[in-house]
């Protein structure tokens, strides 16, 4: 079982290595997503550092869901998947390793350049601890929910649009607490109330999300 | 034993058919007695609201629309959830049958939440908690339509809401609790509507009432689209 | 409660556009849906 996982692990890996444009992209978009905010808003500095950890968070919503789409079409579409569906390994436990591989190149990367747009909306520098540990919590759970909603739209339609809008709603409690702990500590207070149910979240999907992935990837494949 | 039969009976769609159409008869008509009597209670009976005046009226659809928009997602995940366990067609049929009317109520609450927000408020939306926990609501019930609408195949589409229906119920407390403590975080609301014990008991019978009311109406409806859904994968 | 006259009672204190405006699309909402449903079950009987 720990085989299996590593040996998807591995390959999604070394795919993604294979062609690091497509990983690159979604950074990308981060990017110019928070780099956008200051040009609509203005820069007047006290307003950016206020709007910063929602910006910063709603765009990493975004970037994260944008990449999701390609989570299991690849696989879909060369018969990979219908392979990983008859093999003996728990499907329950693919997902997880596909999800997890997943957020090593697209959930990762961001949270490692996102003290970059802090610096550009002058965020104070006792956040950036704050900033980056909840990016590492919350980011892997986007990869979770939004791997259901992946695998429910698998090869439908306008796929991409209908899952921003299964998926978004449901990402709401991550961004609610993601960017709330950066605002607590600017308020002066502690954030460890919102890190540990963010860490909450990332243990229940993590337990639960696996096989709600399986079994939607059953359901779209049969 | 023998009950048991008796629900998968039932469970088949040809038996439950004629069964659906009586029971929606008799809700609509019962509906309608009961939107009557509520309405004549809340503008005839109930006295005008000493702090808010006239507007309070509002009341008497607002807080119906809102519990009716949660109670019906609790219900379309129930169903869904039976239906993938059991694989039972008729309760997936259900899930979808419902998704309509309880996006209906939902924009009803949020409408009627907007238009009551303006004169007791100073404005139509406030990021007040409950208000943002039934936008979302909202969403969700479109999300679960669009998808099930995206898909050709009834089996699939069937199965694929069930599973969105199912997360959706779970994170709707988390949600909830989540808006409500951001909420309390921005502080940007503070007027509250939770005014209970002053609230004159014709007041809250005509609330029941029309809460009792739209009950009804969301089982006819939904068992009106119920044998629309029968008759057109027959 | 009584009303002094059918004016009073369109008016509801000067805020007749809030309170009738609620009613009104929500019965509309409701209206329509069984507008449409019915529009639905003629079409799927034939």
């Amino acid at each position: 079982m720990i085989a299996a996982a590593r040996t998807i692990l591995a390959r999604d890996l070394r795919i993604v290595l294979r062609r690091p444009g497509d990983a690159a992209t979604a950074l990308l978009f981060f990017v110019i997503v928070a780099s956008l905010f200051p040009l609509g808003v203005g820069a007047e500095p006290n307003l950016l550092r206020a709007v910063a950890p929602g910006v910063i968070w709603v765009a990493a919503l975004l970037a994260s869901m944008l990449s999701l789409a390609r989570l299991f079409a690849a696989d879909h579409a060369d018969g990979t998947l219908e392979q990983l569906l008859l093999g003996s390994a728990p499907l329950g436990v693919v997902s997880a390793a596909k999800v997890l591989a997943h957020w090593l190149v697209s959930g990762l990367p961001l949270v490692a350049i996102a003290p970059l747009i802090a610096l550009q909306y002058d965020l104070a520098p006792e956040l950036y601890g704050t900033l980056a540990l909840s990016l590492l919590l919350g980011t892997p759970v986007l990869g979770f929910i939004g791997a259901i909603g992946a695998a429910l739209t698998l090869g439908l339609r306008g796929a991409g649009v209908l899952l921003a809008l299964l998926v978004l709603p449901l990402y709401v409690p991550v961004l609610i607490l993601g960017a709330g702990s950066v605002e607590m500590v600017s308020a002066g207070l502690a954030p460890d109330g919102q890190l540990l149910l963010l860490a909450a979240l990332l243990v229940v999907s993590a337990a639960f999300a696996p096989w709600a992935i399986a079994a939607a990837l059953r359901i779209s494949t049969e | 034993m023998s009950t048991a039969i008796r629900w998968f009976w039932f469970a088949s769609p040809q038996t439950f058919y004629p069964l659906a159409g009586a029971i929606a008869r008799v809700s609509a008509v019962g509906a309608a007695l009961l939107v009557a009597a509520g309405l004549y209670v809340g503008f005839f009976v109930a006295p005008t609201d000493a702090q808010q005046g006239e507007v309070y009226r509002v009341i008497f659809i607002h807080v119906p629309a809102a519990w009716m928009s949660m109670f019906l997602y609790v219900v379309m995940a129930f169903w869904a959830a039976i239906g993938l366990a059991f694989n039972t067609r008729l309760s997936a049929m259900m899930a979808s049958a419902i998704a309509p009317t309880g996006a209906l109520f939902t924009f009803v609450a949020l409408w009627t939440g907007a238009l009551w927000g303006r004169p007791t408020w100073g404005t139509y939306w406030v990021w007040d908690a409950r208000l943002t926990s039934e936008l979302i609501l909202l969403f969700l019930y479109l999300g679960f339509m669009a998808l099930q609408a995206a898909i050709d195949d009834a089996r699939r589409a069937d199965r694929a809401g069930a599973v969105l229906a199912i997360v959706g119920v779970v994170n709707v407390p988390i949600i909830y609790y989540s808006v409500q403590w951001w909420n309390t975080l921005h502080q940007g609301a503070s007027v509250s509507l939770t005014r209970a014990p002053s609230m004159a008991s014709t007041m809250l019978a005509g609330m029941l009432l029309m809460a009792l009311a739209f009950w009804l109406y969301s089982i006819a409806a939904t068992l009106a689209r119920v044998r629309c859904i029968i008759r057109e994968r027959a | 409660m009584s009303w002094g006259s059918w004016g009073e009672f369109w008016a509801m204190g000067g805020k007749g556009f809030f309170v009738w405006g609620s009613y009104a699309v929500t019965f509309a909402c409701l209206a329509l849906e069984v507008y449409f449903l019915r529009r639905r079950s003629r079409e799927a009987k034939t």
